[in-house]
């Protein structure tokens, strides 16, 4: 995999400076040749073509960028895509089985845990993170958690309820 | 692609990173969490033309307590790492007040005490706590370690003193000598803005008395303010009503906020005197109960 750069025409290709690097993107193993100046958010849009993960802010704040870098959540906005060398990636796209949804994304169905939709591919990664850590999240314990994503929609309100929803969803099948 | 065109390298030794730094010149950057640096260099504030990616250094990311009660924080423990860390909640009541407050959980996965050291920003929350414990920063260079002195770490607004081939390895607080107390305090408009005001404050007390203070302050001037006169004030006498008001008012006066949408000039000063009074009767009662 390459990504397809813009020529500005102000540098041979010689002097563009490209490095290769292997990462898993939700369980697939990829090569791709990046420029060190491209964003991870970048890779996986243009580069993967997985479109799930959004860039709100672009600036660190919003949160709507957050992917998974071995388990730990990330603003993929805020990472170069070299960096990814070496580690895993997920994103929201993995989060689905071949026929049936994740219980985050049931949660956020069932609560209406979204409006617009912009922020929620965020919100399910951050969610995810903390589910798996601490599988009996308090209503607080889940706003810390989401305290780094932005969403202008739902006030928050059904978005916990998602989040809390999906942690006794999983614990369910667990005990099964 | 917002960033100018750099060159990256990733190495996974200190010397090979200290010779790339050596070599790279006045445009070389090191990259350590990237929470800071990779905004600025997206709005082109920063353009370096190498970056020396720390991350895959061993034996950086950690925070652990010498035996006569030294902390060290190296170059690649995470706020994160802090946030949770027991020795912290058991030792550093400064420190542990200030982790769960720096940016927001997804940015402290990442980001790092030490780079925000270096980072150097006003509004860095960091600063301020390790200038009040007094804390330092070990640089490591082509000739080897030296030792800077907080208080003179930072150089000015996004400056600090590390020479172009240095790397900030860790920060140190050294023991206390009595029992520490203290703690930050942080208004902020909502999670992961910066700091409109933020106070740190720390002391340690033996026998009843103050026998070491440090006051620091973050977003209320052109960078982080060491507001010493303010801690003086309280050494040497067990803290009292006075002695708190006194510091804080001195700690007001250090300050030299400006008018801006988070707040005018006046509520900044004041929110530095209203915490300087919060955290210090807060350790007062904590004084007060071990000793009951």
């Amino acid at each position: 995999m390459t990504i397809v750069y813009e020529d500005r025409g102000d540098e041979t290709a010689a002097d563009v400076p490209v490095r290769r690097i292997k990462f898993s993107i939700n369980g697939q193993k990829k090569i791709a040749e990046v420029e060190p100046r491209l964003l991870l958010s970048h890779l996986i849009r243009r580069g993967v073509q997985l479109t799930g993960t959004h860039m709100g802010c672009d600036t660190t704040n919003c949160g709507a960028c957050t992917v998974l870098v071995d388990g730990q959540p990330v603003k993929s906005c805020t990472m170069f895509a070299v960096q990814a060398d070496g580690h895993e990636i997920s994103t929201v796209e993995g989060l689905a089985g071949a026929s049936e949804l994740h219980p985050l994304q049931e949660g956020f169905k069932q609560e209406h845990g979204l409006q617009c939709g912009f922020c929620t591919p965020g919100m399910m990664m951050a969610a995810k993170a903390l589910l798996a850590e601490n599988p009996d999240p308090t209503e607080d314990e889940v706003r810390w958690a989401l305290s780094g994503n932005l969403c202008r929609c739902t006030g928050y309100q059904n978005i916990v309820k998602s989040v809390l929803w999906a942690a006794e969803k999983l614990r369910a099948q667990g005990a099964d | 692609m917002y960033p100018s065109r750099f060159s990256y390298e990733a190495p996974r030794s200190l010397s090979e990173a200290i010779s790339l730094l050596h070599d790279g010149g006045d445009d070389a950057k090191v990259l350590a969490g990237g929470q800071s640096l990779v905004p600025l260099m997206k709005l082109r504030f920063a353009s370096p033309e190498l970056v020396v990616d720390i991350n895959n250094i061993p034996g950086l990311d950690y925070h652990r307590e010498d035996a006569d009660g030294t902390l060290r924080i190296g170059a690649l423990c995470r706020h994160v790492h802090l946030e949770r860390s027991d020795l912290l909640k058991s030792k550093q009541p400064v420190m542990a007040a200030a982790a769960p407050v720096i940016a927001d959980p997804i940015v402290r996965n990442r980001g790092t005490l030490v780079g925000s050291l270096c980072h150097a920003d006003p509004q860095g929350d960091w600063a301020s706590v390790v200038t009040a414990l007094g804390g330092h920063v070990v640089a490591q260079g082509p000739a080897g370690k030296r030792t800077i002195p907080m208080a003179s770490f930072v150089t000015g607004p996004f400056q600090n003193a590390l020479a172009h081939d240095e790397i900030a390895i860790e920060a140190v607080i050294p023991a206390p000598v009595g029992t520490r107390a203290g703690g930050y305090l942080k208004l902020e408009r909502r999670v992961g803005d910066f700091a409109t005001v933020g106070v740190a404050v720390a002391i340690e007390t033996s026998g009843g008395a103050v026998t070491r203070a440090g006051i620091a302050l973050t977003g209320v001037g052109g960078s982080t303010i060491n507001a010493a006169e303010a801690a003086s004030a309280l050494v040497g006498t067990p803290l009292s009503a006075e002695s708190i008001e006194r510091a804080a008012d001195l700690a007001a006066q250090a300050a030299n906020p400006r008018t801006d949408h988070r707040g005018s000039a006046e509520y900044k000063r004041h929110m530095v005197r209203t915490f300087v009074v919060r955290i210090l009767s807060r350790a007062d009662g904590t004084a007060a109960e071990r000793a009951a």
